[in-house]
């Protein structure tokens, strides 16, 4: 079985650091005020999976989900 | 007799720390980073009964715990001085606001400063460091910390706020009188601040007539979520906090990180050996020696980590020490350029994180760059002594370097 990952944005706790942006750009969006949000619906394309492990070990403010979910 | 004379505080030398410690002791200013292991691995929470009463906490958790906590500590007061500062409105609105004014202020000034607009600026960083550098290259040495670190947020700020980067000097008294001075001499602090108000009112009043496409009139045009103009004391206070915020904070991080180059040459062989570390290197060089200490005023009785917090005292809201506890950041006493993981909190932690992050990080990129391009070869000049400033930002004040001479 295949499992796919899905990030979310957790928009009460993010508070604009922009690191997620910064190491995974292909994932994140940033809206006017430099706050991020998950790119799209959140999944997480193939060979993508290390930088959304990686955009959430650097967010200061733990506000990044990462889920396995089963296809 | 005058009644406006300031009390001098004492500042005896520390000597016990853990209950008696003091961030403007030399020692501190010199050396902080076995202070704080020895507070760490004594309590999460220490305090001191000078400043008329700090707590200091020293793990990471227990910072986190502080920043996120605004009903039990505010922002009201930032800056742990001997004596408290009457409480003024908008004195430096958003660092110095609570919920819920905290939000549409700070929502203000974010545009203006996010990645994005930050490339825009990126050229004409490039171009200020150049200038520095062509001013010196040719000596063979020089004063990094008073010919290069400086000057780079100086004019780079001043370029955004719309005001003659000429004026740099007057910038940095006004800084050095209201984080430095103030600390033990409050007579230092008033008459900068209405200094720079009535230099920002000059140029307010200038835009009236013409106005200019710059942070100044971003501000000046700025309407609250009513749809009114802001008051004149907001732009004002925002405006001074720019100016402060901008300018110490990243001369410092840039001054600690070619420092920490001069004096590894493992580390500066890596960095231009792999160009491409330099992202992490950049963060990594933050957390090592973040410059920025804020303060909070406890409001309410509350507990951190275990310990009693009582209202009435400040909180030396330590990131600095935070960034180097070991139970989140393995290896935290040494610089590892390619650290993968790291959570650092050199920008702050929840609702005050620093509008200018995208700002500074550009700057110190790009400011390391262009020196390691025309300078490769640097180290600290063994006659010269290296000098770091006291108290709120930390970062080197004297960095005399030597290089092979060159156009």
């Amino acid at each position: 079985m295949a499992t796919k990952l899905r990030i979310h944005v957790d928009q009460d706790k993010c508070q604009g650091h922009a690191r997620c942006k910064a190491l995974a750009p292909e994932l994140f969006d940033l809206d006017e005020f430099g706050n991020a949000h998950e790119h799209g619906d959140g999944i997480v394309p193939a060979g993508l999976e290390d930088k959304a492990w990686l955009a959430k070990s650097n967010c200061p403010e733990i506000a990044i989900e990462v889920t396995e979910e089963t296809a | 007799m005058s009644d406006t004379a300031s009390v001098m505080h004492a500042h005896p030398p520390v000597t016990d720390w853990v209950h008696d410690f003091d961030h403007t002791d030399p020692q501190w200013t010199d050396d902080p980073f076995p202070i704080w292991d020895q507070l760490r691995a004594a309590c999460p929470v220490v305090h001191t009964d000078r400043f008329h009463g700090c707590y200091l906490p020293t793990t990471y958790e227990a910072v986190r715990q502080i920043a996120n906590d605004t009903e039990h500590f505010s922002s009201r007061r930032i800056i742990v001085r001997d004596e408290r500062p009457e409480l003024t409105k908008n004195a430096a609105p958003p660092i110095t606001s609570d919920p819920p004014y905290h939000k549409p202020a700070k929502q203000l000034l974010l545009p203006p400063f996010t990645p994005d607009a930050m490339k825009k600026l990126e050229p004409r960083v490039r171009a200020i460091c150049n200038e520095l550098i062509d001013e010196f290259i040719a000596d063979g040495r020089c004063d990094a910390a008073a010919r290069y670190t400086k000057h780079v947020p100086v004019r780079t700020i001043a370029h955004m706020l719309g005001i003659p980067e000429q004026d740099g000097d007057l910038f940095i008294k006004w800084i050095h009188q209201i984080l430095e001075l103030s600390i033990k001499d409050e007579s230092q602090l008033m008459p900068a601040v209405q200094e720079m108000s009535g230099y920002f009112a000059g140029h307010i009043e200038a835009r009236r007539h013409n106005p200019t496409d710059d942070l100044i009139s971003t501000l000046m045009n700025a309407k609250d979520k009513d749809g009114n103009p802001l008051e004149d004391t907001q732009v004002l206070g925002s405006l001074r906090l720019l100016l402060i915020a901008g300018i110490d904070t990243t001369w410092s991080a840039i001054g600690a990180s070619l420092w920490h180059l001069a004096k590894t040459p493992s580390d500066r062989a890596r960095l231009l050996a792999e160009p491409e570390l330099m992202p992490t290197a950049v963060e990594e060089l933050l957390r090592a020696y973040s410059p920025v200490t804020m303060g909070r005023e406890v409001v309410k009785e509350t507990t951190v980590a275990g310990c009693p917090v009582k209202p009435g005292n400040m909180v030396l809201l330590s990131f600095p020490a935070a960034n180097r506890d070991p139970a989140v950041f393995p290896d935290a006493d040494k610089v590892v350029l390619d650290r993968k993981e790291n959570r650092h909190a050199a920008f702050g932690l929840g609702i005050h994180r620093c509008v200018g992050s995208n700002l500074a990080r550009m700057e110190m990129t790009v400011a390391l760059e262009e020196w390691l391009k025309r300078i490769p070869e640097f180290s600290l000049d063994p006659v010269g002594t290296v000098t770091w400033s006291q108290g709120t930002v930390r970062g080197p004040r004297q960095l005399p370097v030597l290089f092979e001479k060159a156009n």
